[in-house]
């Protein structure tokens, strides 16, 4: 009777069958080996995409949520903010004298307080530049010069854009990050996630870290976008049907005709905010679109993976994008979702495009098209922070499709926008009190970003409104929400 | 003054090895963590009530990021601002006052997805450092659970009814994670909370690292 409980229980992990079949030699006869089919692998489980990486980062044939695995990590990403804590712990748990676990696996890259005269954040940079020497790290994409960015060829900008556009984002990889858009590189099929310093800290000494495998919500996105629609109103539609929370400890993960559409960088807008959902991670499954991207960056090898048609999903949601409306979050919680034009009486202040979520080379084409197809100024201050060093370089050199060959910077030039700034994390979050854009005055906001707490931009009664770039290029041009259909 | 005495006498006690707990005074300021004392997992005093969705950027501001949770000076610091971000209108009361380095209030009390936002750890550590000790919410946000057991700065505990909808701020409340309750002090009303299960131990040991050294998952350091 014991013997039979025992080996039935045994059945799931080599670690544990191993330990008990040692305790049931000492109790009967010697035992079969337990090898059933879902340790030889002849039989697989179904598993959907994020349960298959972590699977095969946790060399096991197969994993289900709830399952807590020591997952191998590929690549831990840090920033100013985190990254000197996160040494710090480093250093006093493992001693002086430890190494990281792989110094090409650790990715380093001030972005959030740069351009800031605070000498604490200054500070901040110098440390993670002084830990990268000790450690060798290879990649740190460090600045210098803080009086001209463009001085800097290193410095790329804000970590999860800088991430994709640098080749470190990979189909099938696990990366951390001790940042929560860590999600963001969910966009190429790979699990990410965001991270403390303490785990952070962890991985860096030993390349590991134990983690619970999150049921996966699955949502299909089907049907062709209407020419005012961007990702960022998916996204924002997606939470505001399931809540702040309503992702919580899950993987999100974005399939159906819509996605495969999407660009990388649309995808990455879908990506980055599943944490404003709760998610643990989301995932794109990748496809060409994915590889044209990653092989232009990097000749390193990947592996991508996909959910099993079989696979179980803790949700199923669908949506056609077809019939969806432009829509903001209003203040003070990214799921509290209105349509914009349900919003035209919010006189508004400022508009901000930037930042992970929304300061991609595609957000600005978005608001330059709008803008020069509507002519006229903004009536706002409309503030413009390329999220890293190759956005900047795009909106200046690139032309915008349909405009009459004009660079996206002529564009806001002629719409009054404020020149645009040196890349960085800037406003988004606040940060000191010196930050370009930051809200200092409780005023109210159209903001391409991805928070809207009370104080997230500043000032803690600053009113923020999340929204697309066509939404927020619509609205500063209209001084109130607005939606984009208005000037399309 | 003396407010700040109670709080450390409500700073609280657990079964630790008495060399561990030697071994981490010299660097107390550091890790002030949970301390118990060597008493059982039972923390009682003034509570402090917040809301639904209390996000990391209300529990520690973004201007005060570029302090360094390592450095013992700064992470002191970080408790002087814990909960600072709160709405005034909402909260009149501050949850540090203003010139103080420590709270009042070693529980807090939250609603739903508290902790939601950044993966921040300065948010379970301000909190740490300004002697909360535990937080009793409905629900949790993934990154700042996960925060608060890997550092061993606070307990988050979870419970199914909505205290913060019946409880006020000063109110002197008992959480006792031994027997799975929180007992309003003044009422005697007591509140069923969720057991931490594997998580207790990990924060009674002052985080991962100290558990897995505590456990022999790892070797203990050569030097304390």
């Amino acid at each position: 009777m014991e013997r039979s409980t025992l080996l039935k229980r045994a059945a799931p992990s080599g670690a544990v069958a191993g330990r008990r079949q040692l305790r049931v030699t000492a109790v009967a006869a010697p035992p079969t080996p337990s090898r059933s089919p879902s340790s030889t692998g002849a039989v697989k489980r179904a598993m959907t995409m994020t349960e298959k990486i972590l699977a095969k980062h946790s060399d096991k044939p197969s994993v289900a949520p709830g399952d807590n695995v020591w997952t191998g990590v590929d690549k831990l990403l840090t920033h100013d903010v985190c990254g000197p804590g996160t040494f710090g712990i480093f250093q006093k748990e493992f001693g002086e004298d430890a190494q990281v676990w792989d110094p090409e696996r650790v990715v380093i890259i001030p972005d959030h307080y740069i351009f800031t005269s605070d000498p604490r954040a200054n500070r901040n940079v110098d440390i993670l530049r002084e830990v990268a020497q000790k450690y060798g790290i290879k990649y740190f994409y460090d600045i210098t010069n803080r009086s001209d960015f463009r001085a800097n060829p290193d410095y790329k900008g804000v970590c999860h854009v800088a991430l994709a556009q640098e080749g470190h984002c990979k189909p099938g990889e696990v990366l951390f990050g001790t940042d929560s858009h860590t999600c963001n590189a969910g966009a190429f099929g790979q699990f990410a996630t965001g991270v403390g310093n303490t785990d952070a800290g962890f991985i860096l000494g030993t390349g590991k870290l134990l983690i619970k495998v999150p049921p996966t919500m699955r949502f299909a996105l089907d049907g062709e976008m209407p020419p005012w629609l961007l990702a960022k109103d998916l996204i924002l539609h997606i939470i505001g049907e399931i809540s702040v929370s309503g992702a919580t400890y899950r993987a999100m993960e974005f399939v159906g005709d819509a996605v495969s559409a999407m660009n990388m960088e649309e995808r990455m807008t879908v990506c980055n905010m599943v944490v404003e959902a709760g998610g643990k991670n989301g995932v794109c499954p990748a496809d060409q679109t994915t590889f044209d991207y990653v092989e232009a960056r990097t000749s390193e090898p990947y592996e991508p993976v996909y959910s099993d048609d079989t696979a179980s999903f803790f949700a199923d949601y669908r949506f056609d994008v077809s019939k969806l409306e432009p829509v903001v979050a209003a203040p003070h919680s990214p799921d509290n979702r209105k349509l914009a034009r349900e919003c035209h009486d919010v006189k508004i202040d400022r508009v901000y495009i930037g930042s992970c979520t929304g300061g991609k080379t595609e957000d600005f084409m978005a608001a330059a098209k709008l803008l020069h197809k509507a002519g006229g100024e903004v009536k706002v201050p409309t503030y413009l922070v390329p999220a890293t060093q190759k956005v900047w370089g795009d909106v200046y050199t690139l032309p915008v499709p349909g405009c009459d060959d004009k660079t996206a910077a002529e564009i806001f030039e002629a719409a009054g926008c404020v020149t645009p700034a040196a890349p960085s994390c800037a406003a988004c979050l606040g940060g000191p009190r010196d930050t370009f854009a930051r809200m200092n005055e409780p005023e109210v906001c159209v903001s391409t970003t991805n928070r809207n707490f009370p104080g997230r931009m500043g000032h803690k009664e600053g009113q923020i409104y999340l929204a697309s770039p066509y939404t927020a290029a619509a609205s500063a041009l209209a001084g109130h929400v607005c939606d984009p259909r208005e000037y399309m | 003054m003396q407010a700040v005495s109670s709080v450390r006498v409500a700073r609280v006690a657990l079964a630790r090895p008495a060399a561990a707990r030697n071994s981490r005074g010299a660097r107390l300021v550091v890790q002030a963590k949970v301390d118990l004392q060597g008493g059982p997992r039972v923390i009682r005093g003034k509570c402090y009530v917040t809301k639904d969705n209390i996000d990391t950027d209300q529990i520690i501001p973004a201007e005060y990021l570029t302090l360094v949770p390592s450095k013992p000076d700064e992470y002191e610091k970080l408790g002087s601002y814990a909960l600072c971000g709160l709405p005034d209108d909402l909260y009149p009361t501050r949850y540090v006052e203003v010139d103080s380095m420590k709270t009042e209030y070693p529980v807090i009390i939250g609603g739903q997805n508290f902790g939601c936002g950044s993966s921040r750890e300065h948010a379970p550590v301000a909190l740490g450092a300004s002697g909360a000790g535990v937080v009793v919410a409905e629900s949790y946000a993934r990154i700042f659970f996960r925060n608060c057991v890997s550092t061993g700065e606070l307990y988050p505990v979870e419970t199914d009814a909505r205290i913060c909808e019946e409880l006020e701020t000063g109110r002197e409340v008992e959480v006792d994670m031994v027997n799975d309750v929180l007992t309003d002090l003044t009422t005697g009303k007591k509140y069923p909370l969720k057991p931490l299960g594997d998580a207790g131990p990990v924060i009674d040991a002052g985080g991962i690292f100290e558990f897995a050294r505590s456990t022999g998952m790892i070797k203990a350091k050569a030097s304390a």
